[in-house]
């Protein structure tokens, strides 16, 4: 299953983040970002996790990124934004702190022995994932459905406009 | 270089690329962005060791990943919600302008 193909959609997927997170407007940024899920979905998909990898499309580039469209749409300053000036040197800091982070996990990466079994890997079946989400994985799916549901009402509750909750409470 | 390793590699670099963005921009939007991808890096890494596992979890990394998909969404709601009532209160998204708790 190694390719040629695999090792180029894991370099598209790296430039694409790459890219997604220097662009300078936001809305930019947004469908770059997207063009980087889609490629980690399609590696999944070669390792052999196809049910992970239509997930990802439904829920981060069907959800979250529609979700930071609108958040950008409704604090409009999207424009380009004013932040090199002031922070540039704290900006050299950060990102010589993000490149210690990266080479020193690829170091690891590099001088471990982790060893490799590829032999007989069955993919995991929608039927499979489901009977372990409905008997092992019980609770924890019961316990995300209840976090699911607190963070979602913590959210309309947040982005509620002040004013209307209060007008609301005394009517 | 087999594959194992390539994934971790690739998972490495998005998370680099992750950290560096929330330290250097200055858009909240943007430094939420940066939060998604490292929680990718974090999912391509559990599907690499599953796919590649001696003799593991036989579901372990895929439910693992699913939670981690569905906590990333409830994440970025309540983030994205928190953006913006901040920008209601302070007309800007920007982390630097953000450094008062009062209301």
């Amino acid at each position: 299953m190694q390719s040629d193909f695999f090792t180029l959609v894991c370099w598209g997927v790296m430039a694409a983040a790459a890219i997604a997170m220097m662009m300078r407007r936001p809305v930019h940024a947004v469908l770059v970002f997207v063009v980087s899920l889609v490629g980690l979905a399609v590696i999944y998909l070669q390792l052999r996790a196809e049910f992970v990898a239509f997930a990802q499309i439904l829920i981060s580039v069907g959800a979250v990124a529609i979700l930071v469209v609108f958040t950008l749409l409704l604090t409009r300053n999207g424009g380009a934004e004013a932040e090199l000036k002031r922070t540039a040197g704290s900006a050299i800091v950060g990102l010589a702190m993000a490149g210690l982070v990266m080479g020193c996990i690829g170091i690891c990466v590099l001088a471990s022995s982790a060893v490799e079994t590829s032999g007989a890997v069955t993919p995991a079946t929608v039927r499979q994932i489901g009977e372990a989400l409905m008997t092992q994985y019980i609770l924890p799916l019961e316990v995300l459905g209840l976090l699911l549901t607190a963070a979602l009402m913590g959210a309309v509750i947040l982005a509620m406009d002040p004013a209307r909750r209060h007008n609301e409470r005394k009517p | 270089m087999n594959p194992l390793t390539q994934c971790l590699l690739v998972s490495g670099a998005l998370f680099g690329i992750g950290l560096a963005a929330i330290l250097v921009r200055r858009n909240a939007i943007m430094a939420l962005l940066g939060l998604e991808l490292m929680l990718n890096a974090g999912s391509l890494n559990f599907i690499a060791f599953w796919r590649f596992r001696p003799d593991a979890e036989p579901m372990g990394g895929v439910v693992f990943v699913l939670f981690a998909l569905a906590i990333a969404a409830a994440e970025a709601a309540v983030g994205l919600a928190l953006i913006v009532a901040i920008y209601r209160h302070f007309h800007s998204t920007n982390l630097d302008e953000m450094d008062r708790l009062k209301g």
